[in-house]
Order: C-alpha cells, then sequence, then structure tokens
C-alpha cells in the first residue's frame, strides 16, 4: 500500500513533464485541428503574397521581369474589359474537361481490367510503361500532322499527356483491392462479372477518385503546351500573345488564373468525395 | 442443409516442386465440427482452401456430399482472418451481399425476397449486431467485424461452413466470447463446420475433431476425438480438457521439430551484458 502511494507520487512531476494536455504539433502524423490546419494554409500564401509585394515595392526589380500585385490585378481587369477574358477561361476549360473525359472513359475500365485479369495486364500493362515515357510534348508536330489546328489537337494531346499514366494508376488502385473481398466474394457464388462490378469497382472507387484528381493536373499542363502552339484562343494561348507583347503583368495572370482553377476544382473534387464515400474513417 | 466431406488422396504441389500436401483422406460427417491445426506451414489453410475451391489441387478429388467440388461455391461459403467485409456497405448490406448475387436470385421462389428479409433481421440478432445494423463496418471493433463476416457466410445457407483462423487476429477476451458464439451459432444453425487454427485451446473448446496435421509435405498426423458434451467456460479449467489440449500441443511440437529443440533454444547466447 505504502510503496504503491510512493510510486504514484514518483511518477506525478514526470508526468508533467512528459505527457501535456496539449501534445506537440510536431509529432511525426499527429492530428492537426481544421482551425489550424486553415491558419497555417492561409499564412502560406499570405507569407508568398507578402513576399512578391515587398520585392516589387522596394523598386530593385524592374516590373517588366515581375510586376506588382496591384500591376496584376489592374491586367485582370483590363483582360476582363476587353472581353476576352471568360472566352478564354472558357474555352480552355471545355478544352481540358474533354481530353480529360476522354482519358477517362478509356482508363478506368481499361485499368480495372488489367488489375483484374492477367492476360489483359500482359497485354497493356508493359505497352503503357513504355507509352507513358514518350514525351508528350515532342507530340506536338505528329498532332498538328494527324489532326490540323482544330480543337481535336488539342484535346489529342491532352489524351497523349494522360490517358497512359491513368490507365497504370487506375490498375494500381484495382489491384490493390484486399484479395479477402474478392475471395468472400466467390465462396458466396459471385460470377466474374459480378466480382469487376459489385467489389473490384466498388472497393477501388476512392483511389480512383484520387487517380483522376491527381491527373487532371496533368491535363492543364498540357492544355497549356497545346494552346502555347496551336490555338487562338484560350488561357495558354494569351500566355504567348502576352510574351510577344512583354505583357507581364497579363502572363502573370494567367499563370495565376490556372493554379485558382485547379485549386478549386480540386477542393470540389474532394468535397464531392466525401459525400461520396461518407464510410471512409 | 448439411453436408459431408469427403476428401480423397488430395494433394497439392506448389509450382516449383514444393510438396505441400501429400496425399489427404479425411471423411466429415453432416452437421459435425472439425478443427485443423498444426504448426506453421503444415499446409492447413492450403487444405481449406482447396476445400473452398479458391485453390487448385494437384490430385485427388473433394466430395461435398457426394458431389466433386471444382471450384468455388455457395455450399461453401468462407470466413477469413481479415480484410474481407465490404467498407462501402453497412453491417445489414454487407449480410445481405449474396442477395445481390445471381446465382441466389435464379432460383428464388415467389416468396423469396420476404424469406430473405427475415433470414437476415435472424442473423443480425443471432450474432448480436442489432445495435449496429446501419453501421459500416470501419465502424466496428475486431470482433464485431467478423460477427458480420460469419452473418455474411451463413445468409448464403451454406452447406459447409469454412473458418480460416477467423479470430486469429482477436484478442483473448474478444475471442472467447466469440468462441461461445460461435457454439450458440452451431447449434442454432446446424451446419458442418470446417475451422483451421493455431491455438489449440480454441479447437479443443469449439470441435467434435481436431485433426493435426504434420508439415513437410503437410499430411494427417492424428485425429482427437473430444469427448466433451457441455462447452462452457468452466470446462477450460477441467482437467480433461486440460490433458488433451496439452497432448495436442505436444504432438504439433513433435511434428514441427527436426530433433529434440526444435526451436533452436538451447543454442541461445548467454547473457548479453
Amino acid at each position: 500500500m505504502s510503496e504503491r502511494m510512493e510510486a504514484g507520487t514518483k511518477v506525478r512531476p514526470a508526468r508533467l513533464a512528459t505527457g501535456s494536455p496539449h501534445p506537440s504539433i510536431w509529432q511525426i502524423r499527429t492530428r492537426l485541428d481544421r482551425g489550424r490546419y486553415l491558419t497555417l494554409a492561409t499564412s502560406s500564401f499570405a507569407a508568398l503574397l507578402m513576399a512578391w509585394w515587398a520585392i516589387t515595392a522596394s523598386g530593385a526589380v524592374n516590373p517588366m521581369f515581375l510586376p506588382s500585385p496591384a500591376g496584376v490585378i489592374d491586367a485582370l481587369v483590363a483582360w476582363y474589359r476587353d472581353g476576352t477574358l471568360l472566352d478564354d477561361i472558357g474555352i480552355s476549360l471545355w478544352r481540358v474537361s474533354a481530353g480529360f473525359a476522354l482519358s477517362a472513359v478509356m482508363a478506368v475500365p481499361l485499368g480495372l481490367y488489367v488489375g483484374a485479369y492477367q492476360p489483359v495486364r500482359a497485354l497493356f500493362e508493359p505497352i503503357m510503361e513504355f507509352a507513358r515515357y514518350l514525351p508528350a510534348v515532342a507530340f506536338v508536330p505528329l498532332v498538328l500532322l494527324w489532326f490540323g489546328l482544330g480543337e481535336t489537337a488539342k484535346i489529342m494531346l491532352i489524351w497523349i499527356g494522360t490517358f497512359f499514366q491513368m490507365v497504370l494508376m487506375i490498375a494500381e488502385d484495382a489491384s490493390r483491392v484486399p484479395m479477402a473481398q474478392i475471395e468472400a466474394a466467390r465462396t458466396l457464388g459471385a460470377s466474374n462479372h459480378e466480382i469487376l462490378n459489385l467489389v473490384l469497382l466498388r472497393s477501388a472507387l476512392p483511389a480512383m477518385f484520387d487517380t483522376l484528381r491527381m491527373t487532371l493536373g496533368f491535363a492543364w499542363t498540357y492544355l497549356v503546351v497545346a494552346e502555347l502552339i496551336a490555338a487562338n484562343s484560350g488561357l495558354g494561348f494569351a500566355i504567348l500573345r502576352a510574351q510577344r507583347f512583354m505583357q507581364t503583368d497579363r502572363i502573370f495572370v494567367g499563370i495565376i488564373l490556372i493554379g485558382l482553377i485547379g485549386l478549386v476544382t480540386d477542393q470540389a473534387v474532394r468535397r464531392l468525395q466525401k459525400r461520396l464515400f461518407p464510410w471512409r474513417a | 442443409m448439411t453436408a459431408s466431406v469427403v476428401l480423397q488422396g488430395v494433394t497439392k504441389v506448389f509450382p516449383g516442386g514444393f510438396a505441400a500436401l501429400s496425399p489427404i483422406d479425411l471423411a466429415i460427417d453432416p452437421g459435425s465440427f472439425v478443427a485443423i491445426v498444426g504448426a506453421s506451414g503444415c499446409g492447413k489453410s492450403t487444405l481449406l482452401r482447396i476445400i473452398a475451391g479458391l485453390e487448385s489441387r494437384s490430385a485427388g478429388r473433394v466430395l461435398v456430399d457426394g458431389a466433386p467440388v471444382e471450384g468455388p461455391g455457395r455450399d461453401r461459403t468462407m470466413v477469413f482472418q481479415d480484410y474481407s467485409l465490404y467498407p462501402w456497405l453497412t453491417v445489414m448490406q454487407n449480410i445481405r451481399f449474396c442477395r445481390a448475387l445471381r446465382a441466389h436470385r435464379s432460383e428464388d421462389g415467389r416468396h423469396a425476397e420476404a424469406e430473405a428479409e427475415r433470414r437476415s433481421v435472424a442473423l443480425l440478432n443471432l450474432m448480436g449486431l442489432a445495435r449496429v445494423e446501419h453501421a459500416w463496418p470501419s465502424q466496428l471493433s475486431g470482433g464485431m467485424r467478423q460477427r458480420v463476416a460469419i452473418a455474411r457466410a451463413l445468409m448464403a445457407k451454406p452447406q459447409v461452413l469454412l473458418m480460416d483462423e477467423p479470430f486469429g487476429a482477436l484478442d483473448a477476451q474478444t475471442r472467447e466470447v466469440m468462441h461461445d458464439l460461435i457454439l450458440h451459432v452451431k447449434s442454432a444453425e446446424k451446419r458442418t463446420i470446417i475451422f483451421v487454427t493455431h491455438d489449440v485451446e480454441e479447437a479443443v473448446y469449439l470441435a467434435d475433431r481436431v485433426i493435426v496435421l504434420a508439415p513437410h509435405p503437410g499430411r494427417i498426423d492424428t485425429i482427437e476425438t473430444i469427448p466433451f458434451a457441455a462447452r462452457t467456460r468452466d470446462l477450460r479449467l477441467d482437467p480433461h480438457f486440460l490433458a488433451l489440449r496439452q497432448r495436442i500441443t505436444e504432438r504439433i511440437r513433435a511434428t514441427a521439430g527436426m530433433g529434440g529443440d526444435p526451436d533452436g533454444l538451447s543454442a541461445l547466447a548467454a547473457p548479453v551484458a
């Protein structure tokens, strides 16, 4: 009895020192509450903005190389006033959506089959691994030759840049479905077709959404490549034209707009995922 | 409702020549509970997977009620150790999963849907899951998840229930609760149960017969008939129970080793300063 009490009194100061009620947020993989997360996330944007403003306000850099934040906002307003901004955003969004959708519609079923059937994997995986290392940018002259200067060429370039990666990533998602889920279905009498639809697809769906969210970023990269070379509209084209006229501020507007559109779609897809997959812990 | 399982010369040689099972002959009566134990690598899981039709055999036959097994089928459903539940389905939807399969709908009569509804509710209650009917598997403890897996396997009305170390990942207390639950299921559902485990106490407590497999290659070493009529918690302390458990444990140890010291404990180094 007395021994226990002694042990208790000895432990107490040590506990105060190590196990405080607020554990350090620097512990590896520890949780961070939403408020603090948002504060840190916003302050990184704020810091970038401040640094940018400070450099330009100091007058050390010629605005031709680095326009001020206010200058960029002026350029945005001017772009909006000349009536082409919304059209440029609209056409770029359409091209990205079309190219990305074409990739996804083909890559999701193919990736699912690659992840499900070893013969399909043997047929497609090595050739996809080869194709994904082919530089999409180098396809520009070929795409122009084959599809001309129209919309098809731009969509095809986005397809070349995203499809092969997407197939491999979707296949990886499908092959990560635990074997026990598949075998449980088999012993319950499920056919291959039923396992594919009711188990593999459903089980891998959240991971596939992550994959699509990632590859959407690639699609924007290849959009700009396509528009830099052969277009007369769109955000990428506007950036190229601004370069010809040395409108650095407009280049900044274009780049920042693409970044913002990416950020917004990414957040929207994350929200959608939370709603679609409420069972994810 | 329940069936006999007969193994005739079942052999498994893995590609590369590793002999997992040498010819195994075994007859399991309808409605009986057989536990398969043995040292790790003795092929007990492989044997169960061959009965399930999930693993091919190199030779021999498996007969369920006289009919040869060719691949998996709903007459032999399996409970796995872990990760077999569908995380996107609720507890009740998991239990009713087989109702979405053509094999279960095609032979249905007019009242099938109402009957299935009744059966799923009965299984939910039998397994003590009524409180968590609408929960996701991710919200459940390990023991509760295994209850769902068992209910889902029973929902298909299998003739044989196969269990592959179903409680291997559970803590000791939860495991004891699951043992009594399984005995309750056995008396309520009266199905043939083949149960693979590495836990000898579990095997003796649950089974009518315990099969000891010896490794390299896997073969039947001994078959113990378990004589106890009443399976209650007191049984675990009964001297006869303990003696039987000890005897089986010693057989496993003897079959695992290549000598008197299979684990090489005598060769351990002196304490490190």
